[in-house]
């Protein structure tokens, strides 16, 4: 368990800036984002985590995060990344060539925060309509009812017809 | 009543016994549509473990009558992008076509509308210009669902017509000739199922792919191509559409019985009664395999149709021809 | 006015069909979009399209207090609710460390394998229709599947949404007579099985469309994300029960099941074999089933430290987990799922290519997906 650690913060020293084991069977780390690929291929291909769980995006008051759920079959050993991004304009670089399983978690959480994952083979909208307007999962999209149609537009055509 | 009787004279004149007769076939297979249809809800329902039908009528016995006039009363929606005189032409000519080969059909020694001499060969060969309303059907409406349906028809109705000539050739090589009557006269001492075994197999996988029914049911696949190649036609269309195709299934079994299973030979009661249960008992069985087989896929499909079926006819018929001339 | 969902292919190839394959089907699978490109019946890209059930759960479950997302999570995999409530629960119990009583862990074993037998008897039914055979298999595995959602009516009162797992431990005890029930229930459903895996697997036709058919390598399996019956399929012995053991799965005695080959016919055929394996356990957890107290005792108002957890359960689909963050308030900050078949269901390209139409089909129906928790 330790030894995960220790060796990620050697080959990676000043991008890991917070780690926490929990129950020691899950790992929580965060890195900075410049670091994230080589992070995610030393990962995969040295430590045997070759199964990506689930792409989650969160939405903190000072920043976005994007937190990969890591899981090695071998090892039996959870390792989330957490991955901080920048408020105004966030960006990250995909991780499909990595795991292609991300492709359609990235797809989701891009299109419910407003996230773009940079190169993504197919950017397109997953859940929501093509013409979705807004990123329903951030903290100031308001869960109101919009009105489909309006009242004054119903009454017109009533008298009309 | 003397004077009905006298009439009866007239039957011998073939044009009074083709109408006649035509129209009371058409008639008497209207009606047996009915009945069997409903037969058919209520043993596929038991089959799987529910009732069936059972509101209208005692034991649901009306409900084909209301589906019948639903399928009356329906909107006849025709789509705009669709060839519409073919679209209107498909199921009328579908439904004229798949009454034609009963004319020829005994059920009994004189109950048979046109004694031809040629008549199994007129039976093949009018029933498998049923493929023409089929390919209008799947073209017509201009749906690539139908198109799909209608290909897959296509190509399974080509595959069945030529094992079937040649598992009838072998019924033919044993009686000498094609008249429908001489083949079942023929069959007085012995039923040709026995010494025709291989072409009896033939025969019964080609007229169940000639009925479309389940293992072979691509064209209308329930669970992949929404409703094949009916999928456009909606109100009386769809109805014709689909008894159209349940005459065929009809056909199919009158086939297997008067070629193999004897015709209308059987020990106490009169013949037509012996042809109409053992009629129902291939039938029955045929609605058995609906209910309990799952679907073969069309490249399989056309495997057996040309790779398995024809060997095995073809080594029919040399077997026949064979024993044929060793025995005399 | 609402503008209709437009939607752009990419470039077609010479004499292909494109067919839409619509979110109304009598596939029975659910609201699914695909889109096909055919070249005859030969399917060469596939298209899936989803996002037609999705009500927002995550959005809604921010609103919500922590005790009122639990009916929430019931209709995520509709056809599995106990799992969902179970992983909802073991989250929160873990972030606001509740131990919870040995009774309702042994209950909440029997329960949850209960529902896996009914999932996975839905799953052959809705198999068999795909394959062709019109309902009669169908009506066979829900007359069996009728028995359990019986006995979880007399738990819960629902028959299908049972909101009985819940925060600290259950909604309440066993009724009278419950453990005979289930005692005579799993007895018929054994010998029913019996002529289950007769009815199919000694068919000649069901075996050629499904051998073969749908083949996912395992490279392929664990890079796409599979989980559950199609990963297991695929070769690789993994269950969630086993390799990150929650509740007291390690004191029973079972097996995990796997299959080499990867097609339809393996997934299937595991369908079978955990029906029979969860049966053994449902057994086994009867014959140790302890008294004592349902519930433990927990705070009237749930506000649970600030913190994060991960919680997994292997649900009759697969790898089932759920992200709860949580900032001190009586609602959760973010709450997220990783579904099953949302994963599975992202395969459905890769395996279905030079298939035919007919293959695509069985294919779609051998990972089985539940659109309740593919769109949430």
């Amino acid at each position: 368990m330790s030894e995960i650690l220790s060796s990620l913060t050697e080959k990676f020293p000043d991008s890991i800036t917070n780690t926490k084991v929990q129950r020691k069977t899950r790992i929580w780390v965060t890195v900075k984002i410049d670091v994230l690929i080589d992070v995610c291929e030393y990962l995969k291909n040295k430590q045997d985590f070759n199964h990506l769980s689930s792409v989650v995006g969160v939405d903190y008051k000072d920043r976005f995060e994007v937190v990969y759920h890591l899981w090695s079959y071998s090892k039996k050993r959870q390792l989330s990344l957490k991955v901080p991004l920048e408020k105004e304009n966030p960006k990250v670089k995909t991780v499909t060539k990595i795991w292609r399983s991300a492709n359609w978690h990235e797809r989701e959480t891009a299109e419910l925060f407003g996230i773009t994952f940079e190169e993504h083979p197919y950017p397109k909208h997953l859940l929501l309509a093509d013409d979705f307007e807004g990123y329903p999962l951030r903290k100031d999209f308001k869960l109101v009812e919009k009105p489909w149609f309006d009242k004054n537009d119903a009454s017109e055509k009533q008298k009309t017809d | 009543m003397e004077y009905l009787l006298s009439l009866l004279v007239y039957l011998s004149n073939p044009w009074v016994k083709g109408l006649v007769g035509g129209i009371g076939l058409a008639l008497a297979i209207a009606g047996s549509i009915v009945l069997l249809l409903w037969v058919e809800r209520k043993f596929i329902g038991r089959l799987q473990h529910r009732y069936g039908p059972n509101r209208v009528g005692k034991f649901g016995i009306l409900q084909l009558v209301v589906d019948g006039i639903k399928l009356l009363t329906k909107e006849d929606i025709i789509p705009d992008a669709a060839d519409k005189t073919v679209f209107k032409l498909a199921p009328i000519i579908g439904f004229a076509i798949a009454f034609l080969p009963f004319l020829a059909i005994p059920f009994s020694e004189t109950m048979i509308v046109s004694d031809l001499n040629v008549g199994i060969l007129f039976i093949l060969a009018v029933s498998s210009m049923a493929v023409v309303p089929t390919l209008m059907a799947g073209w017509s409406p201009n749906n690539k669902y139908n198109l799909l349906g209608g290909m897959r028809a296509a190509a399974l109705m080509i595959s069945y017509e030529v094992p079937m000539g040649l598992a009838i050739i072998g019924v033919v090589m044993l009686t000498d000739s094609m008249s429908m009557v001489e083949i079942v006269k023929a069959q007085e001492k012995i039923w040709f199922i026995f010494p025709q075994a291989l072409g009896f197999v033939v025969f019964v996988v080609a007229a169940f792919m000639e009925a479309a029914r389940l293992p072979f049911d691509l064209p209308e696949a329930e669970s992949e191509i929404v409703q094949g190649w009916t999928t456009e036609f909606s109100g009386m269309k769809f109805a014709m559409l689909l008894f159209a195709e349940y005459i065929h299934s009809i056909l199919a079994s009158l086939l297997i019985v008067i070629l193999f299973l004897g015709g209308w030979h059987g020990p106490i009661l009169p013949a037509p009664i012996w042809i109409l249960i053992k009629t129902f008992i291939v039938m029955l069985i045929l609605m058995w395999m609906r209910a309990t087989v799952p679907r073969v896929r069309i490249d399989q499909l056309l495997n057996v149709g040309w790779k398995v079926l024809i060997p095995l006819a073809m080594i029919n018929i040399a077997f026949t021809g064979t024993a044929r001339v060793i025995l005399g | 006015m609402m503008p209709l969902r437009k939607f752009e292919y990419e470039e077609i190839g010479e004499g292909r069909l494109v067919i839409n394959l619509g979110p109304q089907h009598p596939s029975t699978h659910g609201v699914l979009r695909l889109i096909a490109e055919l070249d005859g019946e030969r399917v060469k890209k596939v298209l899936p399209i989803i996002g037609y059930l999705h009500r927002g759960f995550e959005k809604i479950a921010e609103n919500r207090n922590y005790p009122m997302i639990v009916p929430l999570t019931d209709r995520l995999d509709y056809l599995s609710a106990m799992s969902n409530n179970m992983v909802y629960c073991q989250a929160i119990e873990e972030l606001m460390n509740i131990k919870i009583s040995e009774r309702t862990e042994y209950i909440r074993v029997i329960v949850l394998e209960l529902q896996r037998i009914a999932s996975h008897l839905a799953s052959v039914g809705f198999f068999g229709n795909d394959v062709g055979v019109t309902f009669t298999a169908m009506m066979y595995t829900f007359r069996e599947r009728e028995l359990i959602i019986n006995l979880f009516e007399t738990l819960s009162g629902a028959r299908l949404t049972y909101n009985y797992i819940r925060i600290g431990g259950l909604r309440e005890d066993l009724p009278k007579g419950f453990e005979n029930n289930v005692l005579q229930s799993i007895d018929i459903i054994e010998k029913k099985v019996d002529e289950y895996e007769e009815f199919f697997s000694e068919n000649e036709i069901f075996r050629r469309r499904t051998q073969g058919i749908g083949v996912l390598k395992l490279k392929d399996a664990i890079n796409l994300g599979a989980t559950g019956p199609v990963l297991r399929g695929s070769g690789l012995k993994s269950d969630v029960r086993v390799t990150d053991p929650y509740t007291i799965y390690d004191r029973f005695d079972w097996d995990i099941i796997t299959e080499k080959k990867g097609d339809c016919f393996a997934r299937y055929n595991i369908w079978i074999n955990e029906i029979r394996q969860s049966i053994s356990i449902v057994r086994q957890a009867l014959n140790g089933l302890p008294k004592g107290e349902i519930n433990v005792k927990i705070p009237r108002v749930i506000k649970p430290e600030p913190g994060e957890v991960y919680s997994k359960i292997e649900s009759p689909r697969g790898e089932l987990a759920m992200n709860v963050i949580s900032d001190g308030t009586p609602k959760p900050y973010r709450l997220k799922i990783r579904s099953p078949a949302f994963c599975n269901l992202s395969l459905l390209p890769t395996i279905s290519e030079e298939g035919l139409i007919a293959d695509l089909i069985a294919t779609l129906g051998s990972i089985d997906p539940v659109f309740g928790e593919v769109d949430r």
